[in-house]
């Protein structure tokens, strides 16, 4: 195996990496250049060929998004999708910190071959420090001549503004970001018809993540093979892993999709293993809506496939939470569930009242007062209310029902345990958590 | 949270009152509508901006955005009651933000927010009788490699350690950040004392000889 080098972090480490002179000095805003010079089909051929799955969390191929805009549209919108709530993932916050430039770049390639006039950039208003360098960056482009009217003297213009959230989780659904940038709830819509039909001002709307942008200028600075050519065939191109927890070096780290989630635990170049010795209890490998692993199971891939054999929902956002052996199961369980309880929006029954009910019997057992058939009815829960049963509008309640479905089965042996062996006296629930 | 009442202890509106919003705010209002298709979108950056400078959101104010973009006022109320960010009454003029996410739990996040409690003497939502800070809880601030974290306004602290809640809290600059900052959301240029004044606080003293837009008094 060649040695993996880091394309999306490369300029982690310089010096005011976030600075436009910077990063034109490290080779930055030639790929647009060159695209500017492609046909719009050029560029999506090329972007399809790499195989560029989006990297928010649902893996949908990128280029083929872009392939569902209407041909007789005069005009598009393009949302960058920088909400980036799932916890514990934060590799959107580090490519904006460090490159904001590459974003502003992968924004303007992808914007040109989906002939956007405007882009948006959703940021949650907690990114306080990642919204005022970004806007530097923006500014800075502007004054460049990088952004705004015939961008690099071109004919194609496009303007770039910030919208900030203002804290909810189901604003990075991608109909709940375009209602939040209407001035609305964050409410997602109802599926057709599809964003790329009508969305933002029910006109074509593109909604990417802030990672699926920032591959973009690799794409064309490499070309589609190289990008092709990394990882696995179905998992292609570099990809950011985050590994947060108990770990001794938690970060964000950029490898190709062909690690396991032991090598993101212990591999010396991420997270060096497990603080003062201590053993692995569970795993959430993808962000927590994508579900947990047992200590047993840290051979899992890192890529699109591979998550599905252990009973998870996907890779989701490739961001690790290891839990050690001291933390109880039912504080995991209780957090997940409180998790969901607290962010659905409220809009489909199922959702809101499964979520809230789930929060309340996770808390119900955390505070001694658990009964075995407890688990069964958070399995029956779980199971009845999302997306994939044909119960919701979003795929919120699905998130919220792998982690506690997995959970609640893999770690049933100990839940059982514990509620069995649980003292009498009801422990006050904590405060904090009321 | 949808499912959860939660007291926003919003003032009863008065429909005599003087007018909130300052011509300059409605300006940088107005400055938001080339950026949208509709007036509308501009909602969130307007509360965002009027928060800034007022320190919260009353009904007043509610009212006053829905006439500059051309809602309803309800519909104003309908948005801001969604997101967690927007106060309708009046908090601290610091706003501790505590992570509550599964990454910092696991690294003692519970702990530090019972010793924030347990020095400032108040609960969640609530704000200390001096008017100096307000304490919340958020789903993941995405510093999960440094946690537990906190913000004070937009100061993010990390790998706070619950022996260090004391020193931290009694610093009066620990809410000074230390990079470049944009003023797109900011108040729009005021002297300190109006800004404090139409916030119905009281202006600090160290403070007073800043101003408003590099200072900001309110935070976020």
């Amino acid at each position: 195996m060649s040695k993996f080098e880091p394309v999306l972090l490369r300029n982690r480490g310089v010096k005011d990496s976030a600075r436009l002179s910077v990063y034109e000095s490290r080779g930055g805003y030639q790929s647009i250049r060159k695209v500017l010079n492609q046909s719009v089909d050029e560029v999506i051929e090329e972007v399809k060929k790499a195989n560029l799955r989006g990297r928010g969390g649902a893996g949908f191929p990128a280029g083929v998004k872009w392939g569902f805009l209407p041909k007789d549209r005069t005009k598009t919108l393009l949302c960058v999708n920088g909400d980036e709530s799932e916890p514990p993932t934060f590799s959107n916050r580090v490519l904006m910190e460090v490159d904001p430039h590459q974003l502003i770049e992968g924004t303007l390639i992808a914007g040109y071959a989906t002939k956007s006039q405007v882009a948006y950039i959703y940021l949650r208003v907690e990114f306080h420090e990642q919204f005022h360098i970004l806007q530097k960056a923006i500014d800075e482009a502007y004054a460049a001549g990088y952004l705004g009217k015939n961008v690099f003297g071109s004919e194609y213009s496009m303007d770039c503004y910030i919208h900030r959230g203002a804290g909810a989780y189901v604003c990075g659904e991608e109909t709940g970001l375009i209602e939040s940038i209407e001035g609305k709830r964050g409410w997602p819509r109802i599926k057709p018809p599809f964003p790329a039909v009508s969305g933002l001002f029910n006109l074509p709307t593109v909604v990417n993540n802030v990672e699926t942008l920032s591959c973009l200028p690799h794409i064309i600075e490499r070309g589609a093979d190289w990008f092709a050519n990394v990882g696995p065939s179905h998992s292609t191109g570099p990809k950011l892993f985050c590994i947060s927890g108990p770990v001794k070096k938690p970060g964000c780290y950029e490898a190709a999709m062909d690690i396991t989630v032991r090598d993101l635990i212990e591999r010396e170049d991420m997270g060096g293993g497990m603080l003062d010795g201590k053993k692995v209890k569970a795993v959430f490998p993808g962000g927590v809506s994508m579900g947990v692993l047992t200590a047993d199971e840290l051979d899992m891939k890192m890529d699109f496939s591979d998550p599905a054999n252990y009973g998870l929902l996907g890779l989701g956002t490739a961001a690790a939470v290891v839990v050690n052996e001291d933390t109880d199961i039912r504080t995991v369980l209780r957090n997940v569930a409180k998790f969901f309880g607290t962010e659905s929006c409220g809009q489909c029954t199922q959702c809101r009242e499964g979520t809230s009910w789930m929060y309340k019997i996770a808390m119900r057992i955390e505070a001694n007062a658990g009964r075995l058939e407890d688990l069964d009815i958070l399995l029956e829960t779980s199971r009845n209310m999302g997306m994939m049963p044909g119960l919701s509008i979003c795929g919120l309640p699905d998130g919220a029902k792998f982690p506690i479905e997995t959970v609640v089965s893999k770690f049933r042996g100990e839940l059982e345990e514990r509620i069995r062996s649980q003292s009498s006296d009801v422990k006050e629930v904590l405060e904090s958590y009321r | 949270m949808s499912w959860k009442v939660l007291d926003r202890m919003t003032p009863a509106f008065d429909a005599n009152a003087e007018p909130l919003i300052t011509p300059e705010v409605r300006e940088k209002i107005e400055s938001y509508f080339p950026r949208y298709e509709t007036k509308r979108a501009a909602l969130l950056p307007a509360l965002h901006l009027v928060q800034n400078t007022y320190g919260h959101v009353s009904y007043q104010a509610m009212s006053e955005i829905a006439e500059v973009l051309e809602i309803h006022p309800s519909d104003v109320l309908d948005t801001i009651t969604f997101y967690t960010h927007f106060w309708t009454h009046k908090k601290g003029r610091k706003v501790i933000t505590v992570c509550r996410s599964l990454s910092c739990e696991v690294c003692g996040g519970a702990a530090l927010l019972k010793e924030v409690k347990k020095q400032l003497n108040v609960g969640e939502h609530e704000t200390t009788p001096d008017g100096e800070y307000s304490l919340v809880t958020e789903e993941c601030l995405a510093v999960c490699d440094h946690g537990p974290c906190m913000l004070i306004n937009e100061k993010m602290h990390k790998r706070v350690r619950v022996e260090d809640v004391e020193k931290i809290l009694s610093d009066p600059n620990n809410d000074k950040i230390d990079y470049e900052r944009s003023d797109l959301f900011d108040p729009p240029a005021m002297k300190p004392a109006e800004v404090y004044a139409a916030a119905g606080l009281q202006a600090h003293k160290k403070d007073s000889s800043n101003s408003a837009v590099s200072e900001k008094p309110q935070g976020e």
